[in-house]
This record gives structure tokens, C-alpha cells and sequence, in this order.
């Protein structure tokens, strides 16, 4: 978040300078002038060189186990229920087999088989939502996560076309409309028509030391924490389980990790 | 030259007035969307781009279609094609017109498209895509506008435009590669994932975009009298051939590799397209259906040389000009998000205000083409070039 507006400050502030001198050349004057160090992050913040996320779903007994999950995601974010396929998801259910379509076994088990799976967005190492994006609109922070600008985002959608985990979410419609009057969380924005948006992994949170809202309605269900720490929860749930992610063969490198 | 548009018969005028007609009405439905948002279109969540960013596709090359008469004309000096040559450039700007509005009317938020170069991004093929439309519309507008220029004056071009105009063949083959590579390089949509993509897109582009040119060249045979001459129809009529059969060809590449691999992700969005799902063909199956016995028609006609050259060669272009509009127009982007990416269904068809806008976008493509035409026709008129 704070990379995202000292960014686009920056280029606020650069663009605007050009635009009124009409000289651009002395861009460099207006980039010294915001100084390095004038965001920091919080001293309660939570930090992590990658962050991760590990769901053992063998902890959850159907969708209903998922359901308080949901709706902390979507109370946090005004993520806006809209009942059509123009809809916005952050964090939702799906089959094993939609899930994990490459995983083709026609011999799953049962439970398996009947199983609710949750969806989001997997913050790939390797993102292909950000290598297409024209405008840098959704970006990939020094933590792994990949945040949005919903402000700069022009609704050209490539990054959907990209993403291949269906992550992403267009307002084709004004997301507002479908919001009680009042946000359920006022200190989050609400978006705007035409912009895409997804799962940040509550980056925001982070920023005040808090865990992100999914993990934090799971109850020790689903694990969230620096991948590169080999001593965090997220390494050692890992190394004890077997674990498989979306569709590892397009080399994306997922953050997202299923304990199956 | 610009006088040229202020003098022209009733129906010149009648049929200005019935664009500028369409474009209000049609620009009254863009108002709407713009209010409404995207909504209002058969897009959704799994179908993200749909008959906007296919006609985008399609315009981007018939734009560089032009190529095929300035290439042989200028690096092959073949001379025949000089009369017509300057239809092919204004056609272009037309069409690159087209494809810039396809993508404002596709922008969610269209007052911010100028992102795309506050913030460059050379990561994004998108980035480059703006560069490469935006040069090849100023060529073909200079290009254009100073050849006939010096037709009008009857003295040859200037010598600098020469290495604009041999520039200009090579970016006519770039837009459509960059073009092709917004779609080709995106991991996880089978139908688009193939190297011969950028092959493909010329290829179908170098058949429908001088076929397009043919007809309506013979619209403006019937209506005024200028006459392209016989040997140029009958070489840009070869030229379309080879480039038809190049094209069905690499689609039967394609069908060869998903369906003797047998990998389902490369055969499926194919199985959709041609029968739908579950044994329910969707619309568009009927349509690609359409497009093979048209492309197949198509063919019939064009391959004897009599009947290329006979009375039946427009029919062949029509049946030409469609079957490549429902693949490129229509299939292209049905089969990348079908199925989407959870190997499930969402069927996707434009909604009438999605076809209003579209229809919108033509007519000003129209109107950019007839006021640029009208300015040759009447230079090659005044010159004593209009037939031989």
C-alpha cells in the first residue's frame, strides 16, 4: 500500500508538473521533492519477505464451515453481492474438479468429490496479471503480495484475460448499488464502476498488525506466514503435509497452498 | 484537397447524413453504457472481452491488409496496383480508427485510457500494441496524404516518403503480430496459446481485409465509374486466394495438434465451438459451422481461374469476408474464454446495446472511409485517372 501511493505521488505529482510547464525535462525536480523515508510502515505492522497462505482442507466439513470465512473476506472489503455472472468474488467455493481442473481422476473419492474447495487469488511469484497490465494499476509488492490501484486501474480487463485462476473481478456494474447505505467497513473504500478487483491477501491488515480476515475467521484452519522463514507456520504445516496448488504446470508459483 | 468533399452527387450527401444519423443514435446507447457501465453488455465475469475487443481484432487486420498492395507495388514495382493503392491506405486509417474506438467503448473507465502513457509499461504487449497503432495510422495518413498530393499535381512523390512507405510494410506486419501476441502470450487459455497465432491473424488478415478493399472497390465502380483496372483486380484476387488457403490450412494445423495430441485443454475450447456442450450446441456453433461450408464456398469459386475472374468472384468475397469475420470476429474470442478457467460453461452472446455500440464504431470507420475516398476519387478524376 505505501509503495502503491508513494508511487503515485510520484507520478501524480510528475505528471501534473509536466502537463502545467510543459516541461518535462525538469521531472526530476519534482520526483526529489517526496522524500525517501516519508512513508514507513507501522510499528505494529506485520512483515514477511513472501507471504503465504497454507488451507488445510481437511479441517473444514463443508461449505458451511467456509461460510464465516466468506463473510469476514467480503464485510472487510464491501465486497457487494450482486446474483449474476457480473458478480465480484474475493474469496469463494468451487468443486475439486473446477478447482483443480488438470487434476483429472475420474476414481476421486468421495469426499473428495463432494468437497467445497475456496478460491482466491493465489499472489503467484510469478504473476502473468501484472506482466500484462498496461498501466501498473495491479502490482506486486516487496512482501509477494499483488495489490491493485483501483485509482489508476482503467478497466481493460487484459488482466483478466491473464489471470488463469479466474481471480479477478470486473465492476460492470456500480458495486455501490448493491452495498447497504452505509459500508459495512467505512475505513475500506468502496470501488468504483469499470475497475477490476480481487483478494490482496489484507494487505491493509497487515499494515496494522492484523491477520488477514480469512485467516483469522478460520480458527487455526488455514495458516498465513512468511515463506521464506523456514520456522513459520506456513513452512512447517508444509514440510509435515503434503500439499498441492492451482495449476502448478503454468509456473506462476502460487502463494495459495491446499492441504488436501 | 479537402474541397473535394464540399462537391458531390444527392446520394453522396444522403449517405453522410444517414451515418452521422447512426453514429447519434448509436453514440445515445454508448451514453448509456457510459452511465450504466459495461453491465449493459453479455460480457461477464468468465467471458471478460467480447464483441468489442474481437471487432478490435478484426479491424486491426483488415488495417494491415493495405500491405498487400503497397508490397508488391513498391518493393515489386508492380505498376498496376498504383491506381488503387492509395484505397488500400485510406482504408487503414479507417480501420485503425475503428480499432482505437473498439477499445474506448471496451475501457471501463474511459477518461483514464491516457494511463497507458503516463504510466509506459513495457511489460504490458498492450503498451506496445497503442505504439504500433498510433505510428501505423500516422504513416498511412502521411503516406497517403502526400502521394496523392503529388497524383494531384502529376509530379512524383517526394523522395523522404520512400522510407516511410517501406516502413510502413514492415509495421503493417507488426501490428498484427503485436496484436496477435496479446493473445498468444497469456498462460492458461488453451484456444490461444499457440505459437502460429501472429501466422494466423496475417494470414486471415491478408485474405479479408484486400477482399474487403475488392468489394467495395466495385461499389465505387457502380457508383462512379472509376475503374481499378482488370489485371490489378485479377492479382489482388490471386493474392487473396493464396492468402484464404494459408489461412485454412493453419486453422487445420491447430486441429491437428489439439485433436491427435488428445490433450482435452487443447481440444476443448475447439469441441465447444463447433458442438457446444454436452451434445447442446450453443449459437455460436451454428455460425462457425456457417463459416466453414463459407470459407469452403469461398474456395470453390476462387481456386478455377474462370470462375475467379467471372461474374461469381464477389460472391466469393462475401462468403470470404464472413467466414473470417466469425473466426476472428466472433470464434477467436468465444473459444480463448470457453471453457473458462475452471474448464466449466458460461455462455456469453453480445446483448442488443453491446451490437448498437459496435454498429456505432463501423459507421464512424464508415464515414472516415467515405470522406477519405471521396477526396481520391475526386483528385484521380481530375487527373485523368480513373479509368484506362
Amino acid at each position: 500500500m505505501n509503495t502503491s501511493r508513494r508511487n503515485f505521488l510520484k507520478v501524480a505529482g510528475l505528471s501534473a508538473f509536466a502537463l502545467t510547464s510543459g516541461m518535462a525535462a525538469l521531472g526530476g525536480t519534482a520526483q526529489a521533492q517526496i522524500a525517501p523515508g516519508r512513508y514507513e510502515k507501522g510499528a505494529k505492522a506485520l512483515t514477511a519477505k513472501r507471504w503465504a497462505m497454507v488451507i488445510d482442507t481437511r479441517k473444514f466439513n463443508g461449505p458451511e464451515d467456509y461460510k464465516p470465512l466468506i463473510e469476514a473476506c467480503h464485510k472487510v472489503h464491501n465486497v457487494p453481492d450482486i446474483p449474476t455472472d457480473q458478480n465480484i468474488k474475493w474469496f469463494w467455493l468451487d468443486k475439486y474438479q473446477h478447482v483443480f481442473p488438470d487434476d483429472m481422476n475420474p476414481h476421486l473419492n468421495e469426499r473428495t468429490k463432494k468437497a467445497s474447495f475456496p478460491l482466491l487469488c493465489n499472489h503467484c511469484t510469478n504473476p502473468p496479471c501484472v506482466r500484462v497490465c498496461p498501466t501498473q494499476a495491479t502490482y506486486k509488492m516487496a512482501d509477494g503480495i499483488i495489490a491493485m490501484d483501483y485509482h489508476r486501474c482503467i478497466g481493460c480487463r487484459f488482466c483478466m484475460a491473464g489471470c488463469p485462476y479466474g481471480a479477478r473481478s470486473f465492476n460492470f456494474v456500480d458495486p455501490r448499488k448493491y452495498l447497504p447505505a452505509e459500508a459495512p467497513n467505512p475505513a475500506y473504500p468502496t470501488r468504483m464502476i469499470g475497475v477490476v478487483e480481487k483478494c490482496t491477501f489484507c494487505a491493509e491488515r497487515l499494515a496494522e498488525g492484523k491477520m488477514p480476515a480469512c485467516v483469522e475467521a478460520s480458527g487455526g484452519k488455514i495458516l498465513f506466514g512468511d515463506l521464506e522463514d523456514p520456522n513459520s507456520t506456513v513452512r512447517q504445516a508444509l514440510a509435515a503435509n503434503f500439499s498441492i496448488r492451482r495449476k502448478p504446470n503454468l509456473g506462476t508459483q502460487p502463494g495459495v497452498y491446499y492441504l488436501i | 484537397m479537402l474541397e473535394k468533399l464540399l462537391t458531390g452527387s444527392k446520394t453522396y450527401y444522403l449517405w453522410l447524413l444517414f451515418l452521422l444519423v447512426l453514429i447519434a443514435g448509436c453514440g445515445l446507447v454508448y451514453l448509456n453504457q457510459l452511465q450504466e457501465g459495461l453491465g449493459i453488455t453479455g460480457m461477464n465475469r468468465d467471458v471478460s472481452w467480447g464483441l468489442y475487443i474481437s471487432q478490435f481484432t478484426y479491424f486491426v487486420g483488415v488495417a494491415a491488409s493495405a500491405v498487400m498492395l503497397v508490397l508488391p507495388a513498391y518493393f515489386h514495382h508492380y505498376k498496376k496496383f498504383k491506381r488503387m493503392i492509395i484505397f488500400g491506405e485510406f482504408m487503414a486509417v479507417s480501420a485503425v480508427v475503428m480499432c482505437a474506438l473498439f477499445i474506448v467503448v471496451d475501457l471501463g473507465q474511459p477518461q483514464r485510457m491516457l494511463n497507458v502513457m503516463l504510466h509506459p509499461t513495457p511489460n504490458s504487449v498492450m503498451f506496445y500494441d497503442m505504439l504500433v497503432l498510433i505510428g501505423y495510422l500516422g504513416l498511412n495518413i502521411i503516406i497517403g496524404w502526400v502521394t496523392l498530393e503529388a497524383e494531384r499535381h502529376e509530379i512524383d512523390p517526394p523522395k523522404w516518403i520512400k522510407p516511410l512507405i517501406y516502413i510502413s510494410i514492415l509495421w503493417a506486419f507488426s501490428i498484427h503480430t503485436v496484436t496477435a501476441f496479446l493473445y498468444a502470450g497469456i498462460p492458461g487459455r488453451h484456444y490461444w496459446l499457440t505459437a502460429i497465432m501472429a501466422a494466423r491473424f496475417l494470414s486471415s488478415a491478408f485474405c479479408s481485409g484486400p477482399a474487403i478493399l475488392l468489394l467495395l472497390i466495385f461499389l465505387v465502380r457502380r457508383l462512379t465509374g472509376f475503374d481499378p483496372g482488370r489485371d490489378a483486380v485479377k492479382t489482388l484476387t490471386t493474392i487473396i486466394l493464396y492468402a484464404m488457403c494459408i489461412n485454412v490450412f493453419f486453422y487445420l494445423l491447430e486441429i491437428f495438434t489439439a485433436f491427435y495430441s488428445q490433450i482435452p485443454g487443447h481440444m476443448e475450447p475447439m469441441l465447444y465451438l463447433f458442438s457446444g456442450h454436452h451434445g447442446e450446441w450453443g449459437w455460436v456453433s451454428y455460425w462457425m459451422w456457417a463459416a466453414v461450408v463459407m470459407a469452403i464456398g469461398s474456395l470453390v469459386i476462387l481456386i478455377p481461374p474462370q470462375w475467379r475472374t467471372g461474374p461469381l468472384l464477389p460472391l466469393a468475397l462475401v462468403l470470404l469476408v464472413a467466414a473470417s469475420w466469425i473466426d476472428k470476429g466472433l470464434g477467436l474470442l468465444i473459444g480463448g474464454f470457453t471453457p473458462n478457467m475452471y474448464e466449466a460453461i458460461t455462455p456469453y452472446a453480445p446483448t442488443c446495446k453491446e451490437i448498437a455500440v459496435a454498429l456505432g464504431v463501423y459507421a464512424v470507420g464508415a464515414l472516415v472511409l467515405s470522406l477519405l475516398w471521396k477526396i481520391a476519387l475526386g483528385v484521380k478524376k481530375e487527373v485523368g485517372h480513373f479509368s484506362d
